[in-house]
C-alpha cells in the first residue's frame, strides 16, 4: 500500500500558492530548484505506484540544509520518479553531478581488468581500501515508498541470490530482527552492522519504516564482500580488505556484481539502470555508478597543508573522516574517495583514486623529508 | 501467516501494484511489540481494512505506522495508531473501537454515549492549600471539522488551521485578549520570553509523533496564542489542530477550570461565526488524532509537593483508586523534582469536562490530607476504588 500522507486527496482544492512549501530558509537542492511554477505543473502528477513531487521532496522542506553542506533535499520513490519528475530532478541532478546534461549518456565499465595499476598502494599509509555501490531491483518500490510486502519480497530474492554463491562468495545471511546476541555483537566488532537510521534526512523521507523488518545483513565467509539489504537503497554492496590493494578490492566488487546480477536476472528482476542515469537509486547523489571507493590513509603532513583542499579538488576527490560521511578524521587518517557518481564509469571513478591516492602518499612522503610538494600539484582532471 | 510462500515473487506481474500482494505479506510483525494496536490488529481485520480509504485517502497503514514503528515498552502501553481525520474512526473502527476500549477502560463506543459538559459553576470547592499546591492547569485540544488531523494533512490544510483559528482568538476580548506569535516569524526576544514563560512548544522529536508524519513542513503554519496575562494558551498545529490551556500559580483550579470553560466557548463561538466548528459527536466526544485524547481530550492536574506521601508504598495505589495519575514537573515522561509532582486525570472517554475536573480536585485534596497527617506522624487510609464502567 502507498506510503505517504502526502497523497492526501484534498491537495488539489487548494491553490499552487496555497500548498508551495516555504523554502526562504532553506539550503538543499532541491529548494534551489523547486519554482512554485515547477511544483504546479508537477504537483497533481504520480507515479504508478503513487508517488507525488510532495513525497519527493519532503525529506528537503523539513531538512532545510546546512549554509556549508548543500545537500539534495529529495528521493526517488521508484524508477519511475525520475522520469515523472523530470522538471524538477534533472536540474538537481546537473546541479550535482557537475553540469550533466538530460541529454547525457551515462557510460557503465564495470571490467575491472581495464583498471590500470592499483595493486601497490603503500600499505604503510594506506591501512584499508573498500568499493560501495548500490543496487535497485526492478520491478519493486524504492524505500521511501515501499510497503512491508515488498520489501520482504526483495529480502527473499536478495537472500536467494546471495546465498546461491559460492568459491571467494560463500557466505551467510543475518537479519536484523532475528540475529543472535552473539552474531551482533561479532557484527558490530567487524565493522559490518548498520543500524536503524537517525538521520533526518532519512526519517524524513520515510525509509526507516516497519524497522528492522526484512533488514539484514550479508557477508562472505572472508570478510571482504558484504552486502545491505534494504538499508537506503535495495541493496548496497560493498568490497573491502584491509591494505592498499584496491586493484583486488575492485575485482571481487566486480565479479561478485556480476554474479549476483545473474541471479536476479533470471527470476525477471534485474536492476534498475538506464543508459541516460545509469543505476538508478534512491538518492539523486548515488546515480550513475552509485561508487564510492575509497581508502583510509595516513596523511597527517599532507592534510595541514594548504594547499590540501585543492590537491583533493583536482584529483576529483573527496575527504572524510574515517566514521564515514559527516565525522571527523582522527590522528591524521582520512578516508578519501571519488567525489562523482554520474558521467564516467567504475574503472574510470576507481582509476582516480588509485591514481590520486598513489600521488598523495608520494607527497606526504616528500613532506615528510621537509621537501616542497609544489611541482607535484596536478593539473584539474 | 507472516512469511509468504516462496513462489509468491515469481507469481508477481513485472509491474507491481500493491493489490496484487497477498494481505498476509503485508501485516506487520507485531511479535515484539506493546501497545494497543498490536493488541488488536488481528490479520482477519487487517485483511478487512487494508485496502479502506477515508475520504481524503488516508489508509490503515499510515495509522498503525508509528505503532509499527514504536514497538512499546514492556512496563508502558502506549496506543499505537492515531487517526488522519474525522473520518478514520468510522472506517477503522473495527480496529480503533477495541483500541478505545481497551485505552479507556472498558469504554465501548459501539454502544456507549459520551457526555460533555462544560458547566463550571457544577464545580464544588476546588482552591487547593497553595502550601502545598504550587500551580494549576487544564487542557484540552479541538480540531476543527473539515481539515485533516496533523498526521495526514497537507501545508495548505495546515495553513487553513492555522488561519481560521488566529482570526477567531483576534476576536477574544477582556481578559482572554491577547496575541499570536507563529514559529516561523516569531523574533529571537519574542522566542527567548516564550521560552521564560514555559509556553514554546519544540518541534516534536518522539518517534511516537515523528513516525506518525506529525512534524512534517515544521515549523510552517504552526504557532502559539496566549493572552496578555498569560492564563490562556492555544498551540496551533502540534500534535493537533489546537491544544488549549488555562493555567496559573497557585491553587485555585476552580478559576483555571471557570476561564477554560469560557475560553472554549467563546472560541467556539468565534469559529461557528465564520463557518467553522469541532470535531465531535456522541459516540466519541472531541475527536483528535490519539485515540487516547478522545471524549473531553481533557487532562487537569496541579504541581503538589507530596515529599512523605510518595515515598509510602500505597502512593500508586491511592493515586489509582482516586483515578488519579501522577509525571514528574516537565510533563509526560519525565521524573519529578523535589517531591513535586505533576497530578492529573487519567480518564478522557466517558466522563464529562466537569466530572472529571471534580475527581482531580476531590483526588488532589485527599492527597493533601495524607500528607499532612503523615506530617503528624498519623496513618493514611487507601481510599476506595472510584466505580468505572461495566
Amino acid at each position: 500500500m502507498p506510503f505517504g500522507n502526502t497523497h492526501n486527496n484534498f491537495k488539489l482544492n487548494y491553490k499552487v500558492e496555497e500548498e508551495y512549501p516555504d523554502l526562504s530558509k532553506h539550503n538543499n537542492h532541491m529548494a534551489k530548484v523547486l519554482t512554485k511554477d515547477i511544483y504546479a505543473k508537477l504537483r497533481d502528477k504520480q507515479t504508478p505506484s503513487g508517488f507525488t513531487v510532495d513525497d519527493v521532496i519532503q525529506t528537503g522542506v523539513d531538512n532545510p540544509g546546512h549554509p556549508f553542506i548543500m545537500t539534495v533535499g529529495c528521493v526517488a520513490g521508484d524508477e519511475e520518479s525520475y522520469e515523472v519528475f523530470k522538471d524538477l530532478l534533472d536540474p538537481i541532478i546537473s546541479d550535482r553531478h557537475g553540469g550533466y546534461k538530460a541529454t547525457d549518456k551515462h557510460k557503465t565499465d564495470l571490467n575491472f581488468e581495464n583498471l590500470k595499476g592499483g595493486d601497490d598502494l603503500d600499505p604503510n599509509y594506506v591501512l584499508s581500501s573498500r568499493v560501495r555501490t548500490g543496487r535497485s531491483i526492478k520491478g519493486f518500490t524504492l524505500p521511501p515508498h515501499n510497503s512491508r510486502g515488498e520489501r520482504r519480497a526483495i529480502e527473499r530474492l536478495s537472500v536467494e541470490a546471495l546465498t546461491s554463491l559460492d568459491g571467494e562468495f560463500k557466505g551467510k545471511y543475518y537479519p536484523l530482527k532475528s540475529m543472535t546476541d552473539a552474531e551482533q555483537e561479532q557484527l558490530i566488532n567487524d565493522h559490518f552492522l548498520f543500524d536503524k537510521p537517525v538521520s533526518p534526512l532519512l526519517t524524513c523521507a520515510g525509509m526507516a519504516r516497519d524497522w528492522p523488518d526484512a533488514r539484514g545483513i550479508w557477508h562472505n565467509d572472508n570478510k571482504t564482500f558484504l552486502v545491505w539489504v534494504n538499508e537506503e537503497d535495495h541493496l548496497r554492496v560493498i568490497s573491502m580488505q584491509k591494505g592498499g590493494n584496491m586493484r583486488e578490492v575492485f575485482r571481487r566488487f566486480c565479479v561478485g556484481l556480476q554474479k549476483i546480477e545473474e541471479i536476479f536476472k533470471k527470476h525477471n528482476h534485474g536492476f534498475m539502470w538506464n543508459e541516460h542515469l545509469g543505476y538508478i537509486l534512491t538518492c539523486p547523489s548515488n546515480l550513475g555508478t552509485g561508487l564510492r571507493g575509497g581508502v583510509h590513509v595516513k596523511l597527517p603532513k599532507l592534510s595541514t597543508h594548504p594547499k590540501f583542499d585543492e590537491i583533493l579538488n583536482r584529483l576529483r576527490l573527496q575527504k572524510r573522516g574515517t566514521g564515514g560521511v559527516d565525522t571527523a578524521s582522527v590522528g591524521g587518517v582520512f578516508d578519501i574517495s571519488n567525489a562523482d557518481r554520474l558521467g564516467s564509469s567504475e574503472v574510470a571513478q576507481v582509476q582516480l583514486v588509485v591514481d590520486g591516492v598513489k600521488l598523495m602518499v608520494e607527497m606526504e612522503k616528500k613532506l615528510e623529508k621537509g621537501e616542497a610538494i609544489d611541482s607535484m600539484i596536478p593539473a584539474q582532471k | 501467516m507472516l512469511e509468504s510462500p516462496n513462489y509468491l515473487f515469481e507469481a508477481l506481474p513485472q509491474q507491481t501494484i500493491f493489490c496484487s500482494y497477498l494481505y498476509s505479506a503485508e501485516y506487520p510483525d507485531l511479535r515484539k511489540h506493546n501497545n494497543c494496536m498490536a493488541s488488536h490488529l488481528t490479520p482477519a481485520i487487517y485483511s478487512k481494512l487494508c485496502d479502506k480509504a477515508t475520504p481524503n485517502g488516508y489508509m490503515l497503514d499510515q495509522a498503525i505506522q508509528t505503532g509499527v514503528d514504536n514497538p512499546g515498552h514492556p512496563f508502558i502501553k502506549t496506543v499505537g495508531m492515531v487517526a488522519g481525520d474525522e473520518e478514520s474512526y468510522e472506517v477503522f473502527a473495527d480496529l480503533l473501537d477495541p483500541v478505545i476500549k481497551e485505552r479507556h477502560n472498558g469504554y465501548d463506543p459501539t454502544t456507549m454515549k459520551h457526555p460533555t459538559d462544560l458547566d463550571s459553576s457544577k464545580i464544588q470547592s476546588g482552591h487547593f492549600d497553595e502550601r502545598y499546591v504550587l500551580s494549576s492547569r487544564v487542557r484540552t485540544g479541538r480540531s476543527i471539522r473539515g481539515l485533516s488531523l496533523p498526521p495526514a494533512c497537507t501545508r495548505a490544510e495546515r495553513r487553513e488551521v492555522e488561519r481560521v483559528v488566529v482570526d477567531a482568538l483576534a476576536g477574544l476580548k477582556g481578559d482572554l485578549s491577547g496575541r499570536y506569535y507563529s514559529l516561523t516569524q516569531m523574533t529571537e526576544k519574542e522566542q527567548q520570553q516564550l521560552i521564560d514563560d514555559h509556553f514554546l512548544f519544540d518541534k516534536p522529536v518522539s518517534p511516537l509523533l515523528t513516525c506518525a508524519g506529525m512534524a512534517r513542513d515544521w515549523p510552517d503554519a504552526r504557532g502559539i496564542w496566549h493572552n496578555n496575562e498569560k492564563t490562556f494558551l492555544i498551540w496551533i498545529n502540534e500534535e493537533d489542530h489546537t491544544r488549549v490551556i488555562s493555567m496559573e500559580r497557585g491553587g485555585n483550579m476552580r478559576r483555571v477550570f471557570e476561564r477554560f470553560c469560557r475560553g472554549l466557548k467563546e472560541v467556539e463561538r468565534l469559529i461557528q461565526e465564520r463557518g467553522w466548528e469541532f470535531m465531535w459527536n456522541e459516540r466519541l466526544g472531541y475527536i483528535l488524532t490519539c485515540p487516547s485524547n478522545l471524549g473531553t481530550g481533557l487532562r487537569a492536574g496541579v504541581h503538589v509537593k507530596l515529599p512523605l506521601l510518595s515515598k509510602d508504598a500505597r502512593f500508586s495505589k491511592i493515586l489509582d483508586n482516586l483515578r488519579l495519575q501522577k509525571r514528574g514537573t516537565g510533563g509526560v515522561d519525565t521524573a519529578a523534582v523535589g517531591g513535586v509532582f505533576d497530578i492529573s486525570n487519567l480518564d478522557r472517554l466517558g466522563h464529562s469536562e466537569v466530572q472529571l475536573v471534580q475527581t482531580v480536585i476531590d483526588g488532589v485534596n485527599y492527597l493533601i490530607e495524607c500528607e499532612k497527617r503523615l506530617e503528624r506522624g498519623q496513618d493514611i487510609k487507601v481510599p476506595p476504588p472510584l466505580k468505572q464502567f461495566k
